[in-house]
């Protein structure tokens, strides 16, 4: 079951959209000099409507997704996607709202904006929200900016960063497009922070401590306070990767523990679709004293009348070309309102009830399985779980073969042979069960018949790739002709 | 809501973990701070939501709009949204299990092969956020690629691309220096005098912000390159249509706000940035690449490559810090881009150039004069009898939008309106607009 590329489909002279006939006298041709047009066309494929319907419905079957498979994917929070989040976010009067625009003409989109800041500061116990950033990367970027220009700002200069060694790869990678030093500090096997390292790197030249809360193993750090206290002792600030915020919404507010600064991922945590890739959101939450630095424009409400606020003369500038993602803004709005306070707090909840679930029926198989309760998803070792010469990769490759998706795997990169599962709050408790009992059969496989695993994925529309030769020999488009 | 649990499964879930209340698996989590009271709305229902959507929407109905400026209202066929939005695109994660994941996968590469075509350049990778943030990513890759750190752009580029590109550039090292261009368009005496050994790269941006052709392409490149600097070209890329792609006057990156291919304005994004170079940059781009490879059968399959580029691989030394992109406003622009095919592409550009002409000529006759004698795609400046805010503020009482007043980006300009025509103007709409214009000034 593959599908041709559409450049293959095409043929001379079709087209799929009949555009309208020109109404207006043509301009004189030297309108446009010669020396500026265009000498060969765009080599776009020409096909029917019909054509380009039938490719593109038959690719979407060739993808797993959320609509038809459970994803168990630690870190990256892959739930229900309403579907009246999308109706919202595409109609008509939302559609055709030019960035530009005064803000007499956007009212309406505005009050959204501005009461979207309100909610995130009230579950997250900040005092501001940028919803600027397209993403948690570039929220991240965003918030290190903000707590350099605030160091800066009292004459401090603070170039180092600390974050644990479990970290996401985009907490060093934006550090250092801001221009600052990642140090790491250890993590021991738990996941829990080594206080004795953070200690001793932290000096008056760090500026800023990121940590993932709850961590990347998915457990909460029970010496928070300690640490911010440290931190803010050390005169540095604590930043929270929000990545893994559907453990605490509604059940603690960051804030309360400290954090100063934190991102969210619109995509994780308030459902937003992940869309193969993106688009997400990255909104940034800072305490008072921060919220001078962040982007413009910033969405004030003046006498019952929304604005966009340019003026600020602290501001670490523009991330986004206009104000942001704001169909992804939309969506996490009309999440928020469907659910409601009782719904949050209900959706943390019953995601670290089925992640516990999941870690208690999973002990059996896996001999280092974590004892203590974790938050909303569980890191399992497959070290020593598995028969001969069978890896942690071909266990999730052999997950596809049964309609699952494949668990992150080798992250966070101290655990070995580490897969993170994160059910979420929405799957069934048959789901899970099915989940759990598919496992253990692999786990029999891989001890039985371990080819079959090792060999795996066998249904799916295509099999293991050669990654090598994408890798040495690029092939990164189809040349026409 | 969407919680499936039954208060019995609840209970049969605490029984198999072995605690006997749900708190217990709070364990470490400060007890005094739990469930604090957020103040937040209850929950509404869809209807409830749909019918308080719809009020805000509407809070916000336009009539008309000439207002370009980086975001352009096109036409987007249905089929575009119809296709895009299917759950099995729309739901799907980053295609990392590429087994699972190719239908994502293979409508990136087209979507690769198609803007490669489109900018003449040899590859594009997966997209990026937005325009904005392609041109900062594109100048912080000249900048390390060259070893040099001075960034040139006319203030014919947007201004709110020039300030992200300032933002992400405030840490590198790398500086802008900016071009002056009194004639609307980048002189190349002034591009002459400011080129140096220093020099990283020229950005030039095409149709640019006050809707001018650049005229000298081709001497510009020409230029940059023999002082050792990249060229990077910002494009409308429904203007590529018809005029010259940053492939064929020689451009090393080639950036662009894919907005108006099939993304509707929607405030402001989600947009999707693209991001085409030369192959000898390749490993230095930013963002998720796909290329085409073999399955162990030897079928053709698609995978995320070249992933040492990468922040998940790479960490600090990474070429960007992005890995969130812009997949399905990809998709959609892929979809779009594939039902205009070739000649619609060039059908499309020709219906902006011919209408916004004609627009020109109309406003000309109402004593709207264009500032600059330049060519120009579907955006032109003109000088307004009266104050451009005056006249846009009163037809924004009437809901229409009157175009970009300057006065806000440039001092010396605060008598400049810039207009933008695009193919869903009819020729009354253009009438009737320039009447609407006429009248704003008396």
């Amino acid at each position: 079951m593959v599908e041709t590329l559409i450049f293959e489909k095409s043929v001379p002279g079709r087209k799929g959209v009949p555009l309208p006939a020109l109404d207006v006298p043509r301009a004189s041709a030297s309108a446009l000099p010669e020396k500026l047009r265009r000498k060969r066309p765009a080599g776009w494929p020409e096909l029917s409507e019909p054509q380009v319907v039938r490719h593109f419905t038959r690719l979407s079957q060739l993808n797993f997704s959320i609509d038809t498979n459970f994803y168990p994917l630690g870190s990256c929070t892959m739930k229900h996607n309403p579907k009246v989040n999308d109706r919202v976010a595409m109609l008509p009067d939302f559609s055709a709202l030019h960035p530009l625009r005064p803000h007499t003409l956007s009212q309406g989109i505005l009050e959204i904006l501005f009461e979207l800041e309100q909610w995130l500061c009230r579950i997250c116990g900040m005092d501001a929200f940028t919803l600027q950033p397209s993403a948690g990367a570039q929220g991240e970027l965003t918030g290190i900016l903000v707590a350099r220009a605030y160091h800066e700002s009292r004459g401090q200069n603070r170039p180092l960063v600390l974050i644990p060694d479990s970290a996401h790869g985009t907490n060093p990678a934006s550090v250092a497009v801001a221009g600052l030093t990642a140090v790491t500090i250890k993590s021991a096997a738990d996941g829990q922070v080594d206080l004795d390292d953070l200690k001793s790197k932290l000096t008056d030249r760090v500026g800023l401590v990121m940590m993932t809360i709850p961590s990347t193993l998915g457990m909460f750090e029970p010496r928070i306070q300690e640490i911010a206290a440290l931190v803010h002792k050390a005169g540095a600030l604590l930043y929270m990767d929000g990545a893994n915020m559907n453990a605490l919404v509604g059940l603690l507010r960051p804030g309360d523990i400290g954090v100063d600064i934190l991102h969210l991922n619109l995509h994780k945590t308030f459902s937003t679709p992940h869309g193969g890739g993106g688009p997400g959101a990255g909104p940034v939450g800072v305490q008072k004293e921060l919220e001078p630095f962040l982007p413009v424009p910033r969405v004030a409400k003046d006498g019952g009348v929304f604005r966009r606020k340019f003026d600020r003369s602290k501001t670490i500038g523009r991330v986004h070309g206009f104000q942001g993602n704001i169909g992804v803004l939309i969506r996490a709005y009309c999440y928020m309102r469907l659910q409601g306070a009782e719904g949050l707090l209900e959706i943390s909840e019953n995601a670290i009830l089925a992640a516990n679930y999941v870690r208690a029926r999973l002990t059996p198989l896996f001999p280092k399985m974590p004892k203590n309760p974790c938050m909303h998803e569980v890191v399992v070792s497959g070290d020593g779980a598995y028969g001969p010469g069978v890896k942690t990769l071909d266990v999730a490759k052999r997950l596809l073969d049964y309609g699952f998706y494949a668990p992150t795997i080798y992250f966070p990169l101290i655990v070995p042979e580490a897969m993170m599962i994160e059910p979420t709050e929405n799957e069934s408790k048959e789901t899970l069960d099915a989940f759990c009992a598919t496992l253990e059969k692999i786990i029999d496989e891989s001890k039985a018949q371990p080819d079959l695993v090792k060999n795996a994925p066998h249904t799916t529309p295509v099999r293991r790739l050669d990654e090598v030769k994408a890798a040495r020999e690029p092939n990164l488009r189809y040349a026409p002709r | 809501m969407f919680v499936p649990h039954t208060e019995e499964q609840k209970k049969e879930m605490l029984r198999t973990i072995g605690v006997s209340k749900f708190d217990d698996l709070l364990a470490g989590l400060p007890p005094s701070l739990l469930r604090p009271n957020l103040g937040l709305p209850s929950s509404m229902s869809e209807m409830e939501l749909l019918r308080h959507m719809e009020g805000l929407a509407q809070k916000d109905h336009l009539a008309q709009s000439y207002l370009g400026a980086g975001a352009y209202e096109h036409f987007i066929p249905t089929s575009v949204w119809a296709l895009a939005l299917r759950g099995e695109f729309a739901t799907a994660y980053t295609p990392y299990q590429a087994e699972a994941s190719q239908g994502t996968l293979q409508s990136i590469y087209e979507f690769q092969s198609l803007i490669g075509e489109l900018f003449a350049m040899d590859v594009a990778n997966a997209s990026m956020y937005d325009g904005a943030s392609a041109a900062a990513e594109a100048c912080l890759l000249a900048a390390k690629h060259t070893e040099r750190p001075v960034i040139l752009i006319p203030e014919t580029v947007h201004p709110q691309t020039r300030q992200v590109i300032e933002t992400y550039l405030a840490h590198s090292g790398a500086r802008i220096v900016v071009l002056p261009c009194p004639d609307g368009v980048l002189s190349l005496d002034t591009l002459k005098k400011n080129l140096g050994g220093d020099t990283a790269a020229l950005l030039i941006q095409n149709p640019n912000f006050f809707g001018c052709l650049e005229t000298n392409l081709h001497e510009a490149a020409a230029a940059a390159h023999a002082a050792g600097a990249l060229v990077i070209a910002s494009s409308y890329p429904v203007a590529l249509g018809m005029i010259s792609p940053p492939g064929e006057y020689g451009a090393d990156i080639a950036v662009a706000e894919g907005q108006p291919l099939g993304l509707p304005l929607g405030y402001g994004g989600p947009y999707v940035g693209l991001f085409a170079c030369k192959t000898e940059l390749i490993r230095k781009m930013p963002s998720r690449i796909v290329g085409q490879t073999l399955d162990r059968d030897g079928k053709r399959a698609f995978v995320l490559t070249l992933q040492a580029r990468e922040q998940h691989i790479r960490r600090e030394k990474a070429t960007s810090n992005i890995c969130t992109n812009q997949a399905l406003c990809a998709l959609a622009s892929t979809i779009h881009m594939s039902l205009l095919g070739k000649e619609g592409l060039r059908e499309l550009a020709d219906l902006n150039f011919q209408k916004a002409h004609y627009a020109a000529g109309e406003l000309q006759k109402r004593g709207f004069a264009p500032v600059f004698q330049q060519p120009f795609f579907n955006e032109f400046t003109v000088r307004c009898p009266v104050s451009p805010e005056k006249i846009a503020d009163r037809l924004a009482e009437k809901r229409v939008l009157a175009g970009l007043p300057l006065g806000p980006y440039f001092k010396d300009r605060a008598d400049q309106l810039v207009v933008c025509v695009t193919e869903i103007k009819t020729k009354a709409d253009i009438d009737e607009f320039a009447g609407l214009l006429e009248a704003a000034c008396r």
